[in-house]
């Protein structure tokens, strides 16, 4: 079966337009636009913000049309120089693990802007907004470290806005907390982003001592040959030349994520391979030993597990989530805690696999405390918000669990899962939107038998109610189901555990919807009214995603595939990591003719078969080592 | 082959279906989305019954055929395609969910009629049948556990249909919670089988079963087992089953009896060859799982009065029967006693839905009596299912549980008398309570009023049957107030507006045809002869492992057995018309047996003390202790903050004085560094 033409539609490289620096700028320019509109013209903000919003969002679909899903490089990769004596640069580019994510933000904000319009100063919230899009595009698209932290830091602006200006009673209280305990994480990574980039040039240094004394001596022989008035051998010129813009090159400090990583695994390598001393400390050529990896990989990684949020981190995104207005709610979970996750991806594994290998565990275990955790606090909330909210803890516990397996299931579950995340925790906050509209309130004791009077409302809250529960069919069961079998391989005991997630999402969420909409409406209520033809086509695009990413999630999966691969396959090569075959080689059994062995068999005898089976073939002995685990 | 070619169509109508009437089912309206669903049925039965004519025209080793739609999830080396798989098996399973949901989703136009969301009613009846023809077709784990989970969630759906009745919606969550649990393993079986072969489509893992080292084999037929039990409602999952038939009565036969309860049977049989492999405490775990659950609820169906109620224990008790023939190793007569099961089954819950329709809406048995004169299709009918399922020959129950008995007693190396005397003393208990059901509903005396204000001598005799005590009666009558709703019920006597009334034909007719289906279908596998299994020379491809019986279970032996079976059944008929016709004796409905032997309400009691305040402490461990450190540390900082204010006191001299003291600090420490 072929994938759909227009996502099959091939050949990123020879898009000239620059798309992500558009898709970044569009919103950004936008923001500006809407800034200057005069405040008496209101009627047209809306507009304004849509239209910059949707060309930003048809920017980032053609990207998807475009691009190249064999290629697990990086695409659409624009390139200029920033701050040249720093090596800084505006770099951006995807690859199949940031690129659903930038779909996603792409088309979640013009239609967040579609749903929900704010009460009150629609001028600086359409601003912010728009700024905050551009901010999570570039956040995204960045392969520069520096310019990652900015949008990294950027983001944080305008949904503390949003939170402060826009939510409900206790909105300043949230959006400082939400504030200060991501400034806290981010600002652990700001030292490790500068440790990385002045470790790696004094790396780049080291190795460069043999140039450098090379070029001495080289400078030394021109000079004495000068000195003696002879001509200088034009061919000793040009060798001068070479090493001199080697050893300049050595010099120069760079935040470049693919250069960074390359050199890293470049080193890595060679220690797997054991062309280096394998006690990095004993190497006076690596400074970017085990100890510096180490501690600048949990400064990136503090800043993304409060971004996530992981347990015990988490507590800012309740309280956020709670008093956001409902396209904070819907933005902030939709797009923004992935920025945790893609950056545990990007700069986690990608930067730094041995360390990433090393702290796995720790990691594992955070992800399945937050899917356990997180469904139990959230079966006993009373606010539908908040119920929402320790649900995202314990999905984004699932991604956590995917990325840190490091399969090829695992972690394309994750990726595959942030995007579902998206889909549909975006969608069950409009949803709770509008059930205020409606009802001015989120206490679930306050609603009873919404399913009488508002049945179409109904019926789309229980589809997405079901694709976060992960039914089989539906978006959500995939992602969850390659993160947990992909999980198995390599740490089955956490997948065991954290498959018993899924009896839990189901109790928190049934009980929740048998408490809004089951049952009969209170003596007083005149009666919820049902959803409205406008807000049912707004949500219309995401029933059509959470239906087509369950059915026929091909198209993603293949176009996350090569990068995904190439990731893991950078881990093997730096680390003493292994993927399991299982994950790769496919059906590894044999199979026996089971009309031969049929009628003078019974359950008893065929053990002893079984072990004549194992004898005779070889693959048989390679599935014997990997049931041994249990 | 070209026929087999159109399995595609099997699933593919119900869905049609189901999309159909989710865009124009409010339009379509009564009865016709009624109609427009029973065809799509129809239909899939009628394809069904194409492709088997055409899996009956293969020779025997090639029937086995895999249909690919399309990859559904490929990664890495993993491939999940959307594809089928035909075999004995799997067609013999879709002839009869397609052609008994034909006849329930017929019956639903009558008993649905009236109902302000009828449509919807179909649409879900579609969209189940679509995801159990998916379960039994699926040609790998996966789409197996599609329709697994799918069936589960139209169950959720089905159950709470009425949802404005709380306990309606609660029964609804706590199946589909329930069916979680087992879920669980069923994942968990899945990524063993993908960690360990690489691959989960059937004709791969039971091909490649016999290379599976003991412990995975072990560990993968187990957990699949933990599915089984919550799907089949097996000890100790089965409690979500008796508040299923909180659902309309249709749903209950369909769902809850003939159709996906038997989903978890259908999956060990399906994957009897890794069961084989398995460690060999596995077969025995299983049929005492099934023979424990058989005997626990035919002891609790004893006590029950609403008419559901009865049926519910019955099913759980009749798969218990199931769960043991598979854990013997005896999976035709698994099979086979599924499809009986299915027919007399089924056709006992229209009945039961027949009687309370026509009753109008009452569903305690202690209100009912003698009804056979006003309703003698529905009578005639609900009887054949009761000869069905207490075993009298010829009847089809007869055949299907006499061959598990005989194989829980002689199946080689599995089988032994321990089981067979679980199962016996169950068959007595089920022919008991089954005949006290037909007894006090078709039987006796008439406990209700029709249209009259004479409330006085009917209620005396009500509580002959209901001597136990006025807290069942009060229980009863909350119970009734409920379900009756407009209808007044006063003290113990139901009084009726209008006599009870045989249903229209939609619902009569598919009573005829199951009755007739209950009455002769033992005829699918007749023990006389070898020639006569025609079940077992069909399913035998889809089931090489099936158990032999030993050389004890001589024809004599055989033939004795039978008789056995047959004169428990007589005897628990025989008690039952002693009490409830003869009333020779008071009858025997002890109240811990009608509270399930306080089983659920001790879970419920559990979940919802010590449970509830488990997961409260965690959330509010998340509130004050997680959350509270944070706010703690963010107030540290801000009185730390406010006590240093002070400090900064705009003042040069005390900065200076700051500095100085300062220096000389410094000065100390680099003097206490000197070394002398």
């Amino acid at each position: 079966m072929h994938a759909l033409p227009l996502l099959a539609a091939e050949g990123g490289a020879v898009v000239r337009f620059p798309l992500l620096t558009a898709a970044v700028l569009v919103p950004l320019i936008g923001a500006i636009v809407v800034a200057l509109i005069p405040k008496r013209r209101t009627e047209i903000l809306r507009l304004v913000a849509l239209l910059f919003s949707g060309t930003a969002g048809a920017f980032t679909v053609w990207m998807l049309a475009a691009f190249d899903r064999h290629d697990s490089g990086m695409q659409f990769e624009s390139v200029h120089t920033w701050i040249e004596e720093f090596g800084i640069q505006w770099h951006l580019g995807v690859d199949g693990i940031s690129l659903f994510l930038v779909v996603l933000t792409g088309v979640l904000f013009p239609l967040t802007l579609v749903a929900v319009t704010p009460k009150k100063d629609p001028k600086p919230y359409y601003a912010w907004l728009l700024l905050l899009e551009a901010g999570c595009i570039g956040a995204f698209t960045s392969l520069d470290l520096f310019l990652f932290f900015i949008f990294f830091e950027i983001v944080l602006v305008p949904m503390y806005f949003l939170i402060g200006g826009w939510g409900y009673g206790q909105r300043v209280y949230a959006a400082l907390k939400f504030f200060l305990y991501t400034m806290f994480g981010s600002a652990l990574m700001l030292v490790g982003i500068l440790a990385l980039a002045f470790v790696d040039r004094d790396t780049k240094v080291d190795q460069s001592a043999v140039a450098r004394q090379q070029l001495a001596q080289l400078e030394q022989t021109v000079q004495s040959q000068l000195g003696a008035g002879l001509q200088v051998d034009p061919a000793l010129l040009d060798e001068v030349e070479i090493l001199a813009a080697e050893v300049e090159a050595s010099e120069q400090i760079t935040f470049d994520v693919v250069e960074l990583a390359d050199n890293r695994a470049e080193l890595l390598e060679a220690q797997q391979n054991g062309d280096l001393p394998t006690d990095p400390n004993a190497n006076s050529w690596n400074p970017l030993h085990w100890g510096a990896a180490k501690w600048i990989f949990l400064a990136f990684a503090m800043a993304f597990a409060v971004k996530v949020p992981l347990v015990p981190l988490h507590t800012w995104l309740p309280d956020a989530h709670t008093q956001a207005p409902t396209a904070g709610s819907v933005l902030l979970a939709g797009v923004m805690l992935k920025l945790g996750t893609y950056g545990f991806l990007r700069f986690g594994l990608y930067l730094f696999p041995d360390a990433s290998h090393f702290f796995a565990p720790v990691f594992l275990t955070l992800g399945v405390v937050g899917i356990l955790y997180g469904a139990i606090v959230a079966t006993m909330q009373k606010d539908l918000k908040r119920l929402v909210a320790y649900s995202s803890v314990a999905h984004l516990g699932f991604i956590a669990l995917g990325t840190f397996a490091l399969t090829t299931q695992a972690i394309e579950g994750g990726i595959l899962q942030m995007v579902n995340h998206g889909i549909s925790t975006g969608a069950l906050f409009l949803l709770l939107g509008m059930i205020y509209e409606r009802r001015h309130t989120y206490e679930i004791a306050t609603m009873s038998g919404m399913q009488k009077t508002a049945p179409v409302l109904a019926g789309v809250f229980t589809l997405v109610m079901l694709s976060s529960i992960g039914l089989p069919g539906l978006n959500g069961f995939v992602g969850e189901f390659l993160i947990l079998a992909g999980a198995y391989l390599t740490a089955k005991w956490w997948a065991v555990v954290a498959a018993a997630g899924v009896i839990l999402a189901a109790l928190y969420l049934l009980w929740a919807y048998q408490r809004v909409f089951h049952g009969t409406p209170a003596d007083d209520d005149p009666g919820t009214p049902d959803m409205k033809l406008g807000e049912f086509v707004v949500m219309i695009p995401l029933i059509g995603l959470i239906v087509f990413m369950g059915v026929y999630p091909k198209p993603v999966l293949e176009r996350i595939e090569p990068a995904v691969s190439a990731l893991v396959e950078r881990i093997e090569n730096t680390t003493d990591f292994t993927e399991p075959d299982a994950a790769t080689s496919g059906f590894s059994g044999t199979v026996v003719d089971s009309h031969g062995a049929d009628d003078d068999d019974h359950a008893d005898e065929s053990h002893a078969e079984d072990d004549g089976h194992a004898e005779d073939d070889g693959h048989a002995e390679d599935t014997d080592d990997h049931g041994e685990g249990e | 082959m070209e026929t087999l070619e159109l399995v595609w169509l099997v699933p593919a109508l119900p869905l049609l279906g189901f999309l159909a009437l989710l865009v124009f089912g409010r339009k379509l309206g009564e009865p016709q989305a009624g109609m427009l669903a029973t065809a799509m049925i129809g239909g899939s039965f009628l394809a069904t019954v194409a492709v088997f004519i055409g899996l009956v025209g293969e020779p025997e080793e090639s029937r086995s055929f895999t249909q690919t739609l399309f990859e559904w999830i490929p990664v890495g080396g993993w491939q999940v395609d959307v594809g089928f798989l035909v075999d004995p098996l799997s067609i013999t399973m879709c002839l009869f969910v397609t052609g008994v949901g034909t006849l329930i989703h017929l019956y639903s136009i009558g008993y649905m009629h009236g109902d302000p969301h009828f449509s919807k009613f179909f649409l879900y009846l579609n969209l189940f049948v679509f995801s159990m023809l998916m379960l039994v077709l699926g040609n790998n784990l996966l789409i197996t556990f599609l329709g697994w989970e799918g069936v589960g969630a139209c169950s959720y759906f089905l159950i709470s249909f009425w949802f404005t009745d709380p306990e309606k919606a609660s029964a609804g969550k706590k199946a589909f919670v329930t069916n979680r649990i087992g879920d669980w393993g069923f994942m968990v079986a899945i990524f063993a089988s993908f960690a360990a072969l690489g691959s989960i489509t059937y004709t791969e893992i039971l091909g490649g079963a016999g290379s599976l080292p003991e412990t995975t084999a072990t560990l993968i037929a187990m957990c699949l087992f933990v599915g089984a039990i919550g799907k089949s409602a097996q000890f100790p999952l089965f409690v979500w089953l008796p508040d299923a038939m909180a659902g309309p009565t249709p749903v209950s036969a369909l769902i809850h009896a003939a159709t996906m309860v038997t989903s978890g049977v259908y999956l060990l049989t399906r994957v009897n060859p890794i069961i084989a492999e398995a460690a060999s405490w596995v077969q025995p775990v299983i049929a005492w799982t099934g023979a424990f659950t058989a005997l626990f609820a035919a002891t609790i169906a004893v006590s029950q009065r609403d008419i559901k109620k009865v049926l519910a224990y019955s099913t759980v008790s009749q798969l218990g029967y199931m769960m043991l023939a598979v854990g013997v190793g005896a999976y035709v007569p698994a099979v086979f006693h599924m499809i009986t099961h299915a027919f007399f089954k089924a056709l006992l819950f229209l009945g039961s839905g027949s009687v309370i329709h026509g009753m109008h809406e009452e569903q305690d048995m202690r209100r009912m009596g003698n009804l056979r004169k006003y309703m003698p299709i529905t009578a005639g009918t609900f009887i054949i299912g009761w000869l069905a399922i207490a075993g009298v020959p010829p009847f089809s129950g007869f055949f299907s549980k006499d061959e598990i008995l005989l194989y829980a007693a002689h199946a080689e190396g599995t089988g032994n008398w321990a089981l067979y005397a679980v199962g016996l003393v169950t068959a007595l208990l089920t022919a008991f309570y089954m005949s006290r059901q037909v007894f006090m509903v078709f039987f006796g005396d008439e406990r209700f009023e029709v249209e009259s204000g004479d409330h006085a001598d009917t209620a005396e005799e009500t509580s002959d049957d209901a001597a136990e005590g006025a807290e069942a009666e009060a229980e009863a009558d909350v119970d009734a107030t409920a379900d009756a709703g407009a209808e007044p019920v006063e003290a113990d006597t139901l009084v009726l507006h209008g006599e009870p009334h045989e249903s229209p034909w939609t619902m009569w007719v598919p009573l005829a045809v199951l009755a007739v289906a209950a009455a002769i279908g033992g005829a699918i596998q007749l023990p006389f002869a070898k020639d006569l299994h025609f079940l077992e020379d069909w399913l035998h491809p889809s089931i090489p492992n099936e158990v032999h019986l030993t050389s004890a279970a001589t024809t004599g032996m055989k033939v004795g057995l039978a008789v056995l079976a047959v004169v428990a059944g007589a005897i628990g008929i025989g008690i039952a018309y002693a009490i409830y016709i003869r009333k020779q004796r008071e009858p025997i409905e002890p109240e811990i047996l009608a509270e399930g032997w306080k089983y659920d309400s001790s879970i419920s009691a559990f979940m919802g003390g010590p449970g509830r305040k488990g997961f409260e402490a965690t959330a509010t461990f998340d509130k004050t202790v997680v959350d509270g450190a944070v706010n703690g540390v963010a107030g540290l900082v801000k009185r730390t903050g406010e006590g240093l204010r002070g400090s900064q006191t705009g003042f040069v001299r005390s900065y200076a004085l700051g500095i100085a003291g300062g220096a000389v600090l410094l000065l100390a420490y680099f003097i206490a560094q000197v070394t002398f």
